[in-house]
């Protein structure tokens, strides 16, 4: 039950339905990935190439096991943003359009939590 | 484009580090792969593609508050975007191949 009247539920929202939240959200994400980006290009993947150990060295250091956790919950929720707007620009029929957005998001939680996990075992 | 190329290498980086995590004999797999030429090539798609989604996401931010809009600018940015990332790529794996001992 809400006091709102009809007017002001729908005002904001636009034909998405959903307002400029998803918009936005895209965007803060990819503002704090130019550092983050920028970091992991020029820092982590010097380890291209690496052995065990200097990788396992530079991801001990508590910076970068910090930096590359940011970098992978920030990329991964950029990711399940972006990934969505394609899925409802390219799938029309609604079973498959709900199904792969579930995906989306299922896939992103396994890989951020594989990869938050494995940090953690790396840097403890 | 490059964003769903970038999907693939999220799997890339999950199995790095879990490699890292799991052991040397772990590593040791997963480090034979990404030295074989193939696993050299998708590297370095996965390198570009990131170096080009950064720049050309910097280029869509300066858009949505108005800056470099203008067809020149934007198309001169646009080539610049694939060419630093491209060196961008180049320099990473010059990096690898000078320090780090990958081999071709």
């Amino acid at each position: 039950m809400t006091v709102q009247t009809p007017l002001a539920r729908v005002q904001g929202l636009g034909a998405a339905h959903s307002g400029t939240g998803h918009f936005w959200r895209q965007r803060i994400t990819a503002l704090a990935l130019i550092p983050l980006a920028i970091w992991f290009v020029c820092s982590a993947l010097t380890l291209i190439g690496a052995d065990r150990d200097t990788a396992a060295a530079f991801l001990a250091q508590p910076v970068n096991a910090i930096a590359m956790a940011l970098f992978v919950i920030a990329a991964l929720y950029h990711m399940t943003l972006g990934v969505q707007v394609v899925i409802e620009d390219y799938v029309h029929d609604e079973g498959p359009k709900i199904a792969l957005a579930v995906l989306n998001n299922f896939f992103a939680w396994i890989v951020g939590a594989a990869c938050l996990f494995a940090l953690v075992r790396i840097a403890a | 484009m490059t964003g769903l190329a970038l999907v693939a290498g999220t799997l890339v980086l999950a199995w790095w580090l879990l490699a890292l995590a799991a052991g040397p004999q772990y590593y040791d797999a997963f480090s034979a792969t990404a030295r074989h030429p193939v696993g050299q090539l998708i590297l370095f798609g996965f390198v570009w593609s990131l170096s080009f989604h950064l720049l050309n996401g910097i280029r869509h931010l300066a858009w949505d508050v108005g800056i470099g809009f203008d067809v020149h600018i934007a198309n001169r940015t646009g080539i610049a975007a694939i060419a630093l990332s491209l060196l961008l790529a180049i320099a990473v794996f010059a990096y690898a191949y000078a320090v780090q001992g990958l081999q071709l």
